[in-house]
């Protein structure tokens, strides 16, 4: 019997607001109140900061940010510093661990496997590196993994460069790390939003042994 | 003093770095409230408090690494506002998964000792009479041989065993009638004893088999329970037509939002949570000569395996509605027949369900779990013709049968209580 996994495809919405789904999700996960749980979304330009971030990662002032439209966030995630955009695939899976593994590593393991596979589909061999957590095509990064467990109900997740403006990565130094950060239309992938999401829904759901429901409610 | 120690987050995982205390050195802090992070990898954790107490010393530095299970700090339960004592781990029901592997010690194997303490009379012997001497520890010099040239043959043994039976009865242990458990309270057959102490039905064709760990422990619980309590049993009728029609609208689409089926037993579960927080006693255990209340509600549901029991604990099931608490019994369910449950998921638990309606039962009389009070038994829902308003009307019916200890739970408490259970489901108004 497969467990459930209720998709939801939130489109573009701001950090903040998907922060905030995504705690009140959390919470109802944590009851047992509702299935696992991956969100799907969009963020206008943000910068968040993980739980371990330095500020020294974040190469511009507060102002500069601003007016470069640019939102600033600290959030309790796992890892350094990171950027959202346009462009940018990102994931949020709420699952309880304690229905898959009591596992840590092999949940941000079976994540990176996720959009390794994916990338397959689509004629991309990518890789790990090891101590870097996160996916990488010949050296750059192509995908970022920051992670939340509460009570072995996981949060934040992972962000994919589709059609990133990968410019915006100037602002920090990703994850504290001083390599080259990479997107899959850099890559000389012409798929769409939609096909590169269904894909990743698709390995998702097989990594995890999760039945993915699409929900179509808006919110 | 409670130790707070660095868990371990994933089967590769040995060390972890504490990135931030939640709470400060002589803090306050609710058992499982969150008490500190950790950092392993991109992930980060939050830890919950293993009691609740004072955080009396922190050990660990915020931003310093340490190997798994290394204290980290410590938890003073006395300083606590008295919520402190929980008998958690003196809970053990009832270990999961023994280790088939691992041979019983208690029964010696029939075949190979015995057989050399027995003289062996002259003269041939059949394998099969042989096979009988040592397997019911005969003394064959006792025994007169009719066969051809004195022989000793099968018939003279079974005559033999059943004239020292018949002998032996007199003497024999009383039968065991006072107790009307479902634990195997015969012994086994003693190889050591002299005479064969079984009864002559039994010496005539019984297979000796050790008992499994698990077996042995659900004997044992059983016995200390029996022992412990004074079981009294109380059932009352419930209407289960309203719960069935709600179950009957929504059973497809749970089916399908959630992957698994809609029962009756997360019904029952809501109902028995809502009973306990009306009447707590029942949510409570005896210590000596005190009444120890339970803060949380943790259900144990018991769980038939292939050959044996097991009740994993819904814990703090009063947080759940009908959909949270139906997920943490197929959950629960699910591993403890695979042999999955980690120890900590069978212990702790502070009242308990038993689903026998989901053999046939109509009602039975469970036994209480230690260190719990009561256990509530729930029989098979079936349609059947019944009375309203003088007319007979056919509703869906089962019995709740309530098992309670008549130490700290008098009859009259224990009726209100089932009967509390029977008006929620009666009147059934929530959502799922």
């Amino acid at each position: 019997m497969m467990r459930a996994c209720e998709v939801r495809e939130l489109g573009r919405l701001s950090y903040g607001d998907a922060l905030a789904l995504q705690n009140k999700l959390v919470a109802e996960r944590q009851l047992g109140r509702i299935p696992d749980q991956l969100l799907l979304v969009e963020h206008p330009h943000v910068i968040t900061q993980g739980r371990n971030g330095h500020e020294e990662n974040l190469l511009a002032s507060k102002q500069i940010l601003e007016r470069a439209g640019i939102s600033f966030y600290s959030t309790n995630r796992g890892g350094d510093i990171t950027y959202h955009g346009p462009g940018q695939i990102v994931g949020y899976p709420i699952l309880d661990l304690r229905e898959w593994k009591r596992d840590v590593h092999a949940y941000v393991r079976a994540i990176e496997q996720t959009i390794l596979d994916t990338l397959l589909d689509f004629g991309i061999n990518a890789g790990r590196v090891e101590g870097m957590t996160g996916v990488w095509v010949d050296g750059k990064k192509v995908a970022a993994i920051g992670v939340h467990i509460s009570r072995w109900v996981t949060s934040h997740g992972f962000a994919l460069n589709h059609t990133t403006d990968l410019s915006y990565f100037q602002y920090i130094v990703p994850c504290g790390l001083t390599k080259p950060v990479t997107s899959l239309q850099e890559l000389g992938v012409k798929a769409s939003r939609a096909e590169v999401t269904e894909a990743l829904v698709r390995h998702f759901g097989r990594l995890f042994e999760l039945e993915t429901v699409e929900l179509t409610e808006t919110k | 003093m409670i130790d707070i120690v660095m868990p371990q987050m994933g089967e590769s995982i040995v060390e972890g770095t504490l990135t931030k205390w939640l709470k400060k050195q002589g803090e306050h802090v609710e058992r499982d409230e969150p008490l500190f992070e950790i950092s392993t990898d991109k992930v980060d954790t939050e830890i919950p408090s293993p009691a609740a107490g004072v955080l009396s010393e922190v050990l660990v530095a915020e931003g310093k690494t340490v190997a798994i299970s290394t204290v980290v700090g410590k938890i003073d339960e006395g300083a606590g506002n008295g919520a402190a004592a929980k008998p958690a781990a003196a809970a053990v029901p009832i270990v999961a998964a023994p280790v088939p592997a691992a041979a019983p010690v208690a029964t010696p194997a029939p075949a190979s000792k015995p057989a050399a303490e027995i003289d062996q009379p002259e003269g041939p012997l059949s394998p099969l009479v042989r096979k009988m001497a040592r397997e019911y520890n005969i003394d064959l010099k006792q025994v007169k041989g009719t066969g051809a040239g004195g022989r000793i043959t099968k018939q003279d043994l079974e005559s033999y065993m059943s004239a020292q039976g018949a002998r032996t009865m007199a003497q024999a242990t009383p039968p065991p009638a006072a107790v009307p458990s479902p634990a195997p309270v015969a012994a086994p057959v003693q190889p050591k004893a002299p005479a064969p102490a079984s009864a002559p039905a039994a010496a005539h064709r019984a297979r000796v088999e050790p008992m499994s760990t698990m077996r042995q422990s659900i004997a044992k619980h059983m016995i200390i329970s029996q022992q412990t309590s004074a079981h009294v049993t109380t059932v009352h009728r419930v209407d289960m037509t309203k719960v069935a029609k709600m179950r009957d609208k929504h059973k497809a689409e749970f089916q399908k939002q959630n992957g698994f089926s809609l029962t009756f037993l997360p019904f029952v579960t809501r109902a028995a949570v809502e009973a306990i927080r009306a009447f707590p006693i029942l949510n409570a255990s005896i210590q000596d000569t005190n009444i120890l209340y339970h803060q949380d509600i943790n259900i144990g549901i018991a769980v038939a395996l292939e050959n044996g029991l097991i009740v994993p604990v819904i814990r703090e099931a009063d947080g759940m509605n009908v959909t949270g608490l139906q997920r943490a019994i197929v959950d629960l369910s699910g591993r403890a027949r695979s042999r999955q449950l980690r120890p900590d998921e069978v212990q702790g638990g502070t009242f308990s369900i038993t689903n026998f309606g989901s053999f046939g039962s109509v009602f039975a009389t469970p036994m209480i779990n230690q260190p719990q009070v009561a256990i509530l038994g729930v029989g098979m829902v079936e349609k059947i013709p019944v009375v309203v308003d003088d007319a007979i009307a056919i509703r869906s019916q089962c019995y709740l049968a309530l098992t309670f200890d008549h130490r700290l739970i008098d009859g009259a408490l224990a009726d209100q209580f089932t009967a509390k259970a029977k008006q929620v489901l009666e009147n059934w108004s929530e959502e799922l």
